[in-house]
């Protein structure tokens, strides 16, 4: 691990966003996430990681509330958003969710043309005036999304005949285009071959300077290269969190030293 | 011998042969039967399937053949000045079978001896009265040309079946043998049995492609039967339904087609919303709960029989129409109505759209879902923007399957439409007034195909001519509903 580059980490205003406490999420009879405690910083990119079925993309899914739509899943504790608790009776999870937006794990892209995909959000929400701010929209976001010198020729081509590492990058300019405050990424880069994920890296250090991020990996070294901040999970539990220069070089907890060494996973 | 006994020994030789070929099998693995290339199975498999596969086939063509070629044959035997006035070869034909059976059925009770029997002598015996003796009565005396016919076909029959016998019984064993002289341990018999588990399924696909030929083809007769008396493109285009028995019938397809097509119309007017809001309710909103309990009670209505549908349309639906909306509209006075048949051929049509529909939405991955709430959609804006688009070329099949049912119902339209046939001579109000009697083709084709029909009349024979043009039109629906639904299968796969 020592060859690895880590993030200049200029963390200026550490303003917090989103801030969970006391969170325990069960599937049914499944205790999958257990009483776990973040704080997600503004214009940070905080990145989970943790062996496979650890519970990042639980936890990431109750930040927008995405569980609700299983129905077996019971979500406890508090998940504040600007200091208001978004399980509140009150707050509508649709609006949470336009400025939570979410980049799936599997690209899920709808049988609709490339130019419908990603104009679907701003459509929905009515960000554009006309036609041509639509285009617009669009436009950046595929440019965000590193994929538009690949379609800019077949915008009416379904999305569904992509290859999966576009399906993916077409997925994140879909999520992009909505202009949401926090973006939550579940392993958008797992499909993608190296030079889209530079890209997309690229894309995440830029959304930065707007948004705060939220970035499910499997990579270390992409943990590593794109976060500001990092929490690795285990079991259900959130065993250590800090700053990624910290949690990576000199790992408080036994267990996070064992995975980011290799050791377990 | 009569056919079972040839089947039980064939069936017999074939057990051997299992059991031989299994054995030897084994026996050149030296009893390991790892070292086989097919388990023991597959080689008495081998062994039963060489046993059957051409002594059946043998037998089953013997079968077709010998029949027809006694006939032929036979028939040529009888000179012409035997067969009477008014009477055919064919009815003497018939009388030669009865003699020959007779004879028979004589010897084998004892009556007769085999000798006797096929030394007969019309001049001789009263043959008549010794088949009378024994049951089998004939309706004339025999004539000496007849009985002799009747011998040669005993005769012909007996020693056909004989050889037949022998041939069927040799190519089992010949079978059997010939597998069990090959059943070596490197012997391929997995793949063979293979091959014929392949022959098995193609000639079960097969026995339904060739039905289905042969229904059009039959279909196909009898229309040009009917073309060569009436003119087809009277029939076509002709805008007047009104067959008679004497000869000088208007039979044009359209007021029927129109009647069809309107009468459908409403039927989908009704089915396609409600059951598309039904599905899209059970899919996405309702509870596992409600679901469970709801969904069987919604396909309840596919399980009633279409003549209830009919009482219904004929005692409730037709005379509400009637009493609560034409007579007060002053637009119809009858209880038979094109409204009366469409609602209710509609409600039947529920459950058909609503049970394909849910599958097919149900088949939408719940990833596109997650992507359109994730983006900051709700529920209803999510399916119809991306659940109904994905799911409709589904939903299309679904709704021309349900068309083709729509157009081939006959209980309904019989029951709550009438029975006289759209008059489109006068004038446009009429033709498309929905309280007005209507009838559709396949109603018309029972009517005219019910009572004493003579089927060498024009109006008789249109009933092909009409079933025909309505299986063209499902046909054409029913290969339009399964490309589009398989090309929607494709997206997910
Ligand atoms: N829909 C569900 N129903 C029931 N159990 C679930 C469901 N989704 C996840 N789980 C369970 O919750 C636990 C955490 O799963 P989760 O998908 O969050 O893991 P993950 O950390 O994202 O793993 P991976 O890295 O493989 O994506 C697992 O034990 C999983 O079996
Ligand atoms: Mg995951």
């Amino acid at each position: 691990m020592n060859d690895m580059r880590i993030a200049e980490r200029a963390t200026s205003v550490t303003e917090s966003k989103i801030s969970a406490k006391g969170v325990q999420v069960y599937y049914g009879d499944t205790h999958a996430i257990k009483d776990v405690d973040v704080e997600i910083d503004d214009k940070t990119v905080t990145a989970f990681i943790g062996p496979s079925g650890c519970g990042k993309s639980t936890f990431l899914r109750t930040l927008n509330r995405m569980n609700d739509t299983i129905d077996i899943c019971r979500v406890q504790g508090d998940i504040l958003l600007d200091g208001e608790n978004i399980y509140d009776p009150k707050v509508d999870p649709v609006q949470l969710r336009a400025k939570v937006g979410m980049v799936f794990q599997k690209p899920n892209p709808f049988p609709k043309s490339i130019y419908d995909n990603v104009a679907y959000g701003p459509r929905i929400h009515g960000l554009a005036k006309n036609k041509a701010d639509l285009d617009d929209i669009v436009e950046k976001s595929l440019r965000r999304g590193a994929i538009w010198d690949e379609v800019k020729d077949r915008l009416d081509a379904p999305g569904t005949g992509l290859s999966g590492g576009q399906q993916q990058r077409l997925c994140i300019a879909r999520a992009v285009a909505t202009e949401p405050e926090v973006l939550l990424m579940d392993e958008p880069c797992s499909a993608l071959d190296p030079i889209a994920t530079a890209q997309v890296e690229e894309l995440i250090d830029d959304l930065r300077t707007k948004f705060s991020v939220v970035i499910v990996t499997h990579s270390m070294q992409q943990a590593a290269r794109v976060s500001q901040k990092t929490a690795f999970f285990h079991l259900g539990n959130l065993v250590e969190f800090g700053e990624t220069g910290q949690i990576f070089t000199n790992p408080i907890d036994p267990r996070t030293e064992a995975y980011i060494t290799g050791r377990i996973g | 011998m009569p056919l079972l006994w040839i089947l039980i020994l064939v069936l017999a030789i074939a057990t051997v042969g299992y059991f031989a070929a299994r054995t030897r099998a084994m026996a050149t693995a030296g009893g390991d039967s790892r070292i086989l290339h097919s388990l023991p199975n597959y080689y008495g498999m081998n062994a039963v399937l060489s046993a059957l596969v051409p002594s059946l086939a043998v037998l089953a063509l013997w079968l077709i053949v010998q029949p027809m070629y006694l006939q032929s044959h036979v028939a040529g035997m009888i000179p012409d000045h035997v067969i009477a006035e008014g009477s055919s070869r064919d009815l003497i034909m018939s009388d030669v079978r009865r003699i020959a059976s007779g004879l028979n059925i004589a010897v084998e009770q004892g009556a007769m001896s085999a000798n006797e029997a096929s030394g007969l002598r019309s001049e001789l015996t009263n043959v008549r009265e010794r088949l009378a003796e024994v049951g089998v009565a004939l309706g004339s005396d025999v004539q000496p040309e007849v009985l002799a016919a009747a011998q040669e076909y005993r005769s012909i029959a007996k020693s056909g079946s004989f050889f037949m016998l022998i041939v069927v019984l040799a190519l089992a064993v010949l079978g059997a043998v010939y597998a069990w002289k090959r059943s070596h341990k490197d012997f391929r018999a997995r793949n063979i049995v293979e091959k014929a588990v392949l022959g098995l399924l193609i000639a079960a696909a097969s026995i339904a492609i060739l039905t289905t030929l042969g229904i059009v083809m039959s279909m196909l007769m009898e229309t040009m039967n009917f073309f060569s008396q009436y003119e087809a493109t009277s029939f076509f285009f002709g805008i007047k339904w009104a067959p008679d028995f004497r000869g000088d019938s208007a039979l044009g397809i359209l007021p029927l087609l129109w009647g069809t097509l309107y009468i459908s119309l409403i039927a989908l007017l009704v089915a396609v919303p409600v059951g598309l809001f039904a599905a899209i309710y059970m899919s996405e909103y309702a509870g596992p709960k409600l679901r469970a309990v709801a969904k069987p009670l919604i396909e309840i209505l596919a399980g009633i029989p279409t003549i209830v549908y009919g009482l219904f349309a004929l005692l409730t639906v037709g005379p509400l129409l009637r009493d609560y909306f034409a007579k007060p509209t002053g637009l119809g006075e009858s209880a038979d109505s094109v409204l009366t048949a469409g609602l209710v051929m509609g409600i039947m049509l529920i459950p058909f759209v609503s049970s394909l529909s849910d599958d097919i939405i149900n088949a939408v991955p719940q990833s596109m879902r997650d992507g359109s709430l994730g983006l900051g959609a709700t529920k209803s804006e999510t399916i119809r923007q991306v659940i109904v688009p994905a799911a409709l070329p589904g939903i299309v099949g679904a709704v021309l399957l349900a068309t083709s049912r729509a157009i081939g119902e006959t209980m309904i339209v019989v029951m709550g439409a009438g029975a006289a046939a759209a008059q489109l001579d006068k004038g446009l109000a009429e033709a498309i007034n929905p309280l007005e009697a209507m009838t559709t083709v396949t109603t018309r084709i029972v009517s005219q195909l019910t009572g004493d029909t003579d089927f060498a009349a024009p109006e008789t024979l249109v009933a092909f001519a009409l079933g025909l043009t309505l299986f063209v039109i499902t046909l054409g629906l029913n290969v339009l509903a399964l490309y589009i639904v398989r090309k929607y299968r494709e997206q997910y796969e």
